[in-house]
């Protein structure tokens, strides 16, 4: 994972560069947590461009940083969900409460 | 030459164990894709098969399996444009499947899971069944179609003329 702070908005951007399932999730949740607290932001956006495999374990990993976020008082979002990553979003439902954003 | 399973005729088959290790998962789901490719699926489809897989061995080996070791089995059969892939454990078994199945019930709440493991391998797939005993494991049984390649050639025609 690969992480990238932009002090001016106070963005944490975590770029996920492995694949997701059960295994790698708790190496990208240490991460995140630890890159979170340590710059603490107001927003986090998890950026999926570069992930090449998903599977549930993905929708608890964002579950989980949307509630550390909110516990540090930042907003949680995510970017770039394309093929079989954006229909398991879709089924999940939490794009009801997570936002998709636009990277540039 | 062509075999027979359960009375179903079929033209390939593969078997695979391996230990309860969750670094396993990633090596589990591409080689079911390797096997699968020989049917010529599309990226898609076989993007549905690796989800799926993953989601069944990630059960066995954290729920069935727990924090034991145990075995996880593959059986793989192509037939003339389907595959049906069955992953079993001899874990603790699943009390209520119904249940189980239910989109978002998890009894792992704490690890972060997120109930999503059953919904997506049913829609992921064209079938999917649950066979489990309380101390004995779990049997998943999933099949999907793959289109041969001259019909999606057709709708891809389809798709252009209607388009245009
Ligand atoms: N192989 C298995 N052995 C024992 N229990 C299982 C197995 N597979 C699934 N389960 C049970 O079914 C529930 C739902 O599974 P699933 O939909 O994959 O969600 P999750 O894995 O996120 O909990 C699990 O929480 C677990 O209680
Ligand atoms: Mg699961």
């Amino acid at each position: 994972m690969e992480s990238k702070f932009y002090e001016k908005d106070k963005l944490l951007v975590l770029k996920v560069t492995s694949e997701i399932d059960d295994h790698s999730v708790q190496e990208i949740r240490r991460k995140a947590d630890y890159e979170m607290e340590r710059y603490m932001p107001k927003k986090v956006v998890f950026d999926f461009d570069s992930v090449t495999f998903m599977d549930s374990a993905g929708i608890g990993l964002v579950i989980g940083r949307y509630k550390f976020a909110n516990m540090i008082g930042a907003k949680l979002g995510v970017s770039n969900l394309t093929g079989s990553v954006r229909r398991i979003f879709d089924m999940s439902g939490i794009l009801k409460l997570i936002p998709t954003v636009e990277l540039n | 030459m062509r075999q027979r399973k359960e009375g179903n005729m079929y033209n390939n088959e593969m078997k695979l164990e391996f230990i309860s290790k969750s670094s396993n998962e990633a090596f589990a789901r591409i080689a079911v894709a390797a096997f699968a490719s020989q049917l010529d699926p599309t990226i898609e489809e076989l993007a549905d098969i690796k989800t799926a897989v993953s989601e069944a061995v990630t059960n066995s080996i954290i729920h069935g399996y727990d924090k034991k070791q145990g075995v996880v089995k593959i059986s793989s059969w192509l037939k003339e444009n389907e595959i049906i892939i069955e992953i079993s454990d001899k874990g603790k078994g699943i009390e209520n499947v119904e249940m189980a199945k239910e989109p978002l019930y998890t009894t792992k709440p704490n690890l972060e899971r997120s109930g999503m493991g059953f919904t997506i391998m049913e829609s992921f797939m064209d079938k999917m069944e649950v066979e489990s005993v309380v101390g004995l494991g779990t049997k998943v049984t999933m099949s999907k179609v793959i289109k041969p390649k001259e019909d999606k050639d057709e709708d891809e025609f389809k798709m252009l003329m209607t388009n245009s």
